[in-house]
């Protein structure tokens, strides 16, 4: 089943095609890998998808559900999360605070939400715990390390539970052994239900992670498929060396 | 040192809160009533202010528009209800503040359009246009000549009282609210909308919500207490609701004792007015207390820019939490935790 | 009425250049600095305080005391800047509001000791003096102040658009990182930023000074306006600011005939609104959405 249609997207920014007719669809539980040289538009599509920038042709549908022209909030709250190239969280909240400003419901049933204030540190501590970042709870975002703020930002997105989850270069600027437990935490959050699609240059760990690869350049889909049949494909060799 | 930590804070807020209420029993004087009024008044004015310009990191100068409001809605509500002198009055400040409210929703809508820079220009603008549509809605407003209101009858010597106590009640209540807030999801979200903003939209905060919610609170709270001003003061000037000098002043009080912060601003109402008005009482005939003024403002905020309760904040930390457990892990430099009454705790 | 209306939307025109020239300074220091100078409309004031020195005290004509006051208040404003501004680490953009707003109590406040609250005027010789144009007449002195304005803008344009230093400028404006990644001196060019807009506002000091009677108290009302033209200008464009300028004032100066004088400031901010409605960034603004 196909949980997100990207069909015939399109964007430019002024002269600059940044994505140009991509068109993909990710089924649900798998972990589709999204790569390509720079400037392809990769970080664009995400854009483009979580509603922070609008499109200008094509479509997107999450479980048939047309999600064109929603804001960034809305999207989250119909289950797709993002995390950013640079990983953000709040600095001058905790790192569990940062746990507990995720909105699940859209709307303003969250405002009163304090009925269920301890089930939900319960919840953040637990996916603290689970990120293995539990002891740094109560320290202020500003004063984690680049490593502890990306497993945290990852952390935060989940609090409500997504379906999609949108990872924008998950490896970048970290070091090889934290590498292998992030991969590591988006098996095992893969294998409760969560897809995600990742966009990353780290080949390595795409090879590893994906069940699937998508090749953009120039903001075009050039090639898919499984990660050894990408890999050797002319075209995308290409692509990533040519021109 | 658990216990302590746990129950200094709350001691210290009962004390205060006593010494609050017995004020008018332990000094008497008119003088020193009317001080406290003023105080008292700033104290909500700045706490209010903060919720939004504080929490979300949206800068209002022009609250003193809402301020105006509440005052002439009281002295219009008063006049038109017929409402007598004496504690009749008093009755109409929650209408007073309500009404303000509802004019900040419409204000407030296309304010908070733009972002942050912006923002702060159209408040600016908006309070210049409350002030001129004062002026010369001489029918309504009585225009430059004023609105008056009735005058208590009670004695010289007790008169002030009353006052001090409504002050009181809604600095109480303004703190209350911004307490309330910054425990709920909803204040968590604002301080998230104020560390960033498009984040907290990734995240699911109704961002555009939360910040025409603060604002509309905010508003309310400050017209309520413009609407006990006009009381005390008798009479409802444009030039004098509607001041920039007020609207400044609650955001220095803010941001000297630390914005976003709960005590912060009362802190800082609490240091600054009693001071802004012995300038004003021995140098206000020449304008040099401007200077005094601004003197003060610039050094506070170059010297102190997190404000005052927050730098304390993290001196004390090393201390109150040294040997204490929950304590974080792992290299941690600069402050690492929050101090107690901060909202982890529920 | 026809004739009260044209010679209304001259009007505007003219006093439009004036509040484009003191516009200019505000939004190049955003531009440049990303800080809005509350304190720009007590600047002017102090510029025009100063040409009333001048002009009282030695005679001095005050188109002719601009070759003083222009350089002071460029000096001035370079001063302020690294004592005030450049110290301003975190927070920048609302720090700075605070601060510029104290900077103009401050001002207010010596101006008003200096001073009293005394209204002044420039009372120039060719105060009442009057051309015909079109069956009406029209004050030579805004004419004066309207050619100034055009002398004054025309020059900064060519700084920015044709000098290396201008480009320097316009780079620091469009991406304050880039510019120092390429080895421009960000900060330096931040300084000279404000001493230019402190310049523009000794210029329109003296205009100001001339066409209106002032006191210290009058900075309020003219950053309020000042502020509007810029927003609505778009917050960074020159261009914008121009044009803002002038729309505000004719179409103020057009309402002050069709409506009633008292309500034309109104319809200043009317404006202001019903263009935010459409288009928040304004006219030329550019829709900033914050680090994707």
């Amino acid at each position: 089943m196909s949980l997100l249609e990207v069909e015939r997207l399109s964007k430019r920014f002024g002269g600059v095609v940044a994505v140009d007719d991509c068109s993909l669809s990710i089924p649900k539980g798998s972990i589709i890998g999204l790569i390509g040289p720079n400037g392809s538009g990769k970080t664009t599509v995400f854009n483009l998808i979580t509603g922070f920038i609008p499109r200008d042709a094509g479509d997107m549908r999450f479980k048939s559900r047309s999600i064109a022209g929603l804001g960034p909030d809305r999207i989250y709250g119909l289950g797709i999360g993002r995390t950013f190239q640079l990983a953000r969280i709040f600095p001058r909240l905790t790192a569990l605070e940062n746990m507990l400003v995720p909105v699940r419901r859209a709307g303003m049933g969250g405002l009163l939400a304090r009925a269920q204030w301890g089930h939900e540190k319960t919840r953040a501590m637990a996916m603290l715990e689970f990120m293995d970042i539990g002891s740094v709870a109560s320290m202020l975002g500003g004063a984690l390390s680049y490593g502890q703020r990306k497993l945290l930002e990852l952390a935060a997105v989940m609090m409500a539970e997504p379906e999609l989850v949108l990872l924008d270069e998950p490896a970048g600027g970290v070091n090889p052994a934290l590498l292998e437990r992030i991969a590591d935490h988006i098996r095992r959050l893969n294998a409760g239900g969560v897809t995600f699609l990742v966009v990353e240059h780290n080949m390595g760990f795409v090879m590893n992670l994906c069940t699937e690869l998508v090749v953009l350049a120039q903001g075009r889909v050039i090639a898919g498929g499984k990660p050894e049949d990408v890999r050797a494909n002319p075209v995308v060799l290409d692509a990533y060396l040519g021109a | 040192m658990n216990a302590a930590r746990r129950f200094a804070p709350r001691v210290a807020l009962l004390l205060v809160a006593i010494v609050a209420i017995l004020l008018p029993v332990l000094e008497p004087n008119p003088a020193s009533i009317n001080v406290a009024v003023f105080t008292m008044m700033y104290v909500g004015l700045a706490s209010a202010w903060n919720i939004m310009g504080g929490y979300t990191g949206y800068i209002s100068l022009g609250h003193a528009g809402f301020f105006g409001l509440g005052a002439y809605t009281l002295g219009l509500g008063v006049a038109h209800l017929g409402i007598g002198p004496g504690y009749g009055p008093f009755a109409l400040v929650p209408l007073a503040g309500l009404l303000t409210g509802l004019f900040a929703l419409p204000i407030g809508w296309i304010a908070l359009r733009t972002r942050a820079a912006t923002f702060v220009i159209v408040t600016i603008a908006v309070m210049f246009m409350l002030q001129l549509a004062a002026m010369n809605l001489i029918g309504l407003t009585g225009g430059t000549g004023g609105l008056s209101l009735p005058v208590p009858r009670w004695s010289g010597d007790f008169y002030n009282t009353p006052f001090y106590y409504a002050m009181l009640i809604l600095a109480s209540l303004t703190i209350a609210v911004s307490w309330w807030i910054r425990r709920s999801k909803f204040g968590l979200g604002l301080l998230a909308i104020r560390d960033d903003e498009d984040k907290a939209m990734a995240v699911g905060v109704p961002t555009r919500q939360f910040k025409l919610a603060a604002f509309v609170i905010s508003a309310a709270l400050v017209g309520m207490i413009g609407g006990v001003y006009a009381y005390y003061v008798t009479y409802v000037y444009p030039e004098f609701v509607i001041d920039p000098l007020t609207g400044i002043s609650m955001v220095l009080m803010a941001f000297l004792g630390g914005l976003g912060t709960l005590t912060g601003p009362v802190l800082g109402a609490l240091l600054v007015e009693p001071a802004q008005l012995s300038l004003a009482y021995n140098f206000g005939a020449s304008r040099l207390y401007l200077v005094f003024y601004s003197g003060v403002f610039l050094v506070v905020i170059l010297l102190l820019p997190r404000g005052i309760v927050p730098s304390v904040r993290d001196l004390t930390i090393g201390w109150w939490t040294r040997g204490g457990p929950g304590r974080a892990a792992g290299p941690s430099p600069g402050p690492s935790t929050p101090a107690p009454g901060n909202v982890v705790a529920p | 009425m026809a004739s009260q209306l044209l010679q209304a939307a001259v009007l505007g025109v003219l006093t439009g250049g004036v509040y484009a020239l003191m516009a200019s300074g505000l939004t190049l220091i955003f531009g440049v600095m990303r800080i809005i100078n509350v304190g720009q409309g007590a600047l002017v004031i102090l510029g025009a305080y100063l040409s009333f020195v001048l002009f009282n005290t030695w005679h001095i004509d005050p188109f002719l005391g601009l070759l003083v006051t222009m350089p002071a208040m460029f000096l001035i404003g370079v001063v302020l800047e690294l004592v005030f501004i450049r110290p301003l680490k975190t927070d920048r953009e609302s720090l700075s509001v605070l601060v510029t707003y104290a900077l103009a109590l401050g001002i207010e406040g010596v101006l008003g000791f200096v001073f009293t609250a005394n209204y002044r005027e420039l009372s120039v010789w060719y105060d009442t003096a009057s051309v015909p144009l079109f069956g009406f007449r029209i004050t030579l002195v805004y004419v004066f102040g309207f050619a100034l304005c055009l002398a004054i803008l025309g020059a900064l344009f060519l700084v920015l658009y044709r000098t290396t230093f201008g480009a320097a400028i316009r780079a620091t404006m469009l991406n304050r990182t880039a510019a120092q990644l390429i080895g421009i001196d960000v900060e330096g060019v931040s300084a000279v930023a404000f001493g230019i807009g402190m310049a523009t506002a000794a210029a329109g000091g003296a205009v100001f000074g001339i066409t209106t009677a002032f006191n210290p108290n009058s900075h309020y009302d003219l950053i309020s306006r000042l502020l509007t033209v810029i927003v609505l200008g778009g917050l960074g464009s020159l261009r914008g600011a121009v044009v803002a300028a002038l729309i505000m004032l004719v179409t103020q100066d057009v309402a002050s005939v069709i409506i009633a004088p008292e309500w034309s400031a109104f319809v200043f901010f009317v404006i202001l609104v019903a263009v935010l409605l459409v288009r928040p960034e304004g006219l030329y603004g550019v829709r900033v959405r914050e680090r994707i």
